[in-house]
């Protein structure tokens, strides 16, 4: 009872710094959807890292290391810490400046002006949207088995779910962009906090770092290297999957956020030490539960840091860390509600109901009526999915990492047009299809059996749709191009368009 | 016009560098205890504060200062 009661005051905090936020609302849609871009370095920081921490990072994590052993840090997090700031240098410093000087507020936008293209728009519209969904079931599904964990099963999974569902609800709608990052600031210190607290309290528990690993040494030996675990081929192909965070729309609506580029300098320099710190506690101990409890299956395996916690630091502790697992939970759920909400109101209703003609008022009343729509089918999904957290988010973050060549053609390729990136979607929406259908039942698939991913694969299929497609099509307009090349010359493109043109008789 | 920031191709080298760095094929199935880590997982968690340490010099040296400056 003292964990619930512990877990319901710390919902009751987060819901009040997320109705809190809603007295700092200008009544603006720029307000409610990217918080009027005013986010400093360091709120950019935490809210960038909480937003992309999700419970495929904590729970998800453990529970692979669980099965797995220690490479999983490698093969996600360490990866993670190297690329995901790469792709901010790159991509999320260029999308913010364009999002600023051209008014976006959601990735649709920038797609389909950046190749004038209205279909292209909303076929990449359905294909975010749809990779969305499996990332937002990881947070019902954390939350639902959190909280039937730290209660012993006295709350079933449907009740966490829902739980978590409604106070995501309230300060998402309420509060808007500016609500999310508020609660995500203080979920994210929450979360590196209790990570440490948990981890400490649990490896003293077990007479220090040394000892708990030697019983892990005698147990299982296999969990402290790759070994068979994890294949070569598999460490290296890995490292494509953080690309995916160039591609989530709530990371892109997230950088719209930023008062200026220069925000992003304290992102860029910590986010591996950020990584790090969340995921060493939660691999290291994913790892030593194996000794305490050595037959979950894969579906135990998602809460056995829940069950870790109460097994070595019950009562007011595990309430604490229990908390701490919410907050990885809720951080980046709510940043996918809101982006999601974002999209359907600016790219659909916006775009198609009203001709880009709607009030501020009926922009931010149509996003909270969307929000609630994702929430409640999200919600339902929730019930009837069973799948690893962790193999879920795979596969989600496969399809958002293989369009990674259409985001870098948009803010870099001059000569790519809307073929290409049509040519490069509608593969990556093949593949991926091919590959879900092929894989589903291997939880641990690679590509036969070499341990290469199939995100590798993707990607370069759709690399080279986008590559192929493009040249073999008309180069876009110059005025096109004068949007978003304001420096750089067009002539090149120009000369190309009238080979093009002379090819084609 | 600004001159070439000399910084930005060895920084971006150093990433490189860093990518090639991160297959440790060579601690595979080391199980030795470092600090009471593994050290195939010691090794990556080292290889996060390096990582840190070239991101901060990319901020700090090879930062594209015209973005803030477009109109």
């Amino acid at each position: 009872m003292t964990t619930l009661a512990i877990i319901v005051v710390y919902l009751g905090v987060v819901l009040a710094i997320g109705l809190f936020s809603h007295r700092f609302f200008r009544g603006t849609s720029e307000d409610f959807f990217v918080a009027a871009r005013t986010l400093g370095p360091f709120i950019l920081l935490v809210s960038l890292f909480g937003a992309n921490m999700t419970a495929f990072a904590v729970l998800g994590s453990a529970g692979e290391a669980y099965m797995e052993g220690i490479g999983v840090f490698a093969l996600m997090a360490s990866s993670s810490g190297l690329v995901i700031p790469v792709v901010f240098y790159f991509i999320g410093t260029r999308v913010w400046a364009l999002g600023k000087r051209r008014g976006y507020l959601t990735p649709v936008q920038f797609f389909r002006e950046r190749w004038d293209s209205d279909g292209l728009g909303l076929l990449l519209f359905v294909v975010q949207i749809a990779l969305l969904v499996p990332y937002l079931l990881i947070g019902v599904m954390g939350g639902g088995s959190t909280l039937t964990q730290v209660t012993d099963g006295l709350v079933p999974g449907w009740v966490g779910g829902l739980v978590i569902c409604v106070v995501v609800l309230a300060y998402v709608t309420y509060g808007g962009m500016r609500g999310t990052v508020w609660v995500n600031v203080f979920q994210t210190v929450v979360l590196l906090a209790l990570g440490f607290i948990a981890f400490w309290a649990i490896v003293s528990k077990l007479g220090g770092l040394d000892a708990a690993m030697q019983r892990v040494m005698a147990s299982n030996p296999d969990l402290l290297v790759r070994g068979e675990h994890i294949k070569p081929w598999q460490l290296l192909t890995y490292t494509c999957i953080p690309l995916s965070a160039g591609v989530f729309p709530h990371m892109f609506i997230h950088w719209l956020t930023a008062r200026n580029a220069a925000s992003f300098k304290p992102v860029i320099a910590f986010y591996p030490v950020c990584i790090a710190i969340v995921w060493i506690p939660s691999v290291v101990l994913g790892v030593l539960a194996r000794a305490d409890f050595p037959d979950l299956g894969v579906a135990g395996a998602n809460s056995v840091l829940v069950q870790m916690i109460n097994l070595h630091a019950p009562g007011v502790l595990a309430g604490l860390l229990a908390a701490g697992v919410f907050s990885a939970i809720m951080n980046s759920f709510d940043s996918q509600v809101h982006a999601a909400g974002t999209m359907f109101t600016q790219d659909i209703v916006r775009h198609y109901g009203f001709h880009d003609r709607m009030s501020e008022k009926q922009q931010i009343m149509v996003g909270r009526i969307f929000m609630v729509a994702i929430l409640v089918v999200t919600y339902l999904l929730s019930l009837v999915t069973t799948r690893s957290i962790f193999k879920l988010g795979v596969w989600c973050f496969t399809g958002f990492a293989a369009l990674f060549p259409v985001v870098v053609a948009a803010v870099f390729w001059k000569r790519s047009t809307k073929w290409g990136a049509l040519a490069s979607t509608l593969t990556v929406a093949v593949l991926w299809i091919c590959f879900v259908i092929h894989g589903w039942k291997d939880a641990g698939y690679t590509i036969a059996g070499t341990g290469v991913m199939p995100v590798a694969v993707i990607l370069l299929a759709s690399t080279a749709a986008m590559i192929g497609g493009s040249l073999l099509t008309r180069p876009p307009a110059a005025e096109t191009l004068a949007k978003f090349f304001p420096d750089a010359s067009t002539g090149r493109v120009e000369d190309e368009d009238r080979l093009y043109s002379r090819r084609r008789g | 016009m600004k001159g070439k920031n000399v910084w930005r191709g060895p920084l971006y080298a150093a990433l490189f560098v860093l990518f090639l760095l991160h297959n440790d094929l060579w601690l595979w199935n080391d199980a030795t205890l470092v600090f009471g880590l593994p050290v195939g997982l010691m090794y990556h968690v080292g290889f996060s504060l390096a990582t840190g340490i070239v991101l901060t010099l990319l901020v700090l040296k090879a930062w594209p200062d015209h973005l803030d400056d477009e109109p």
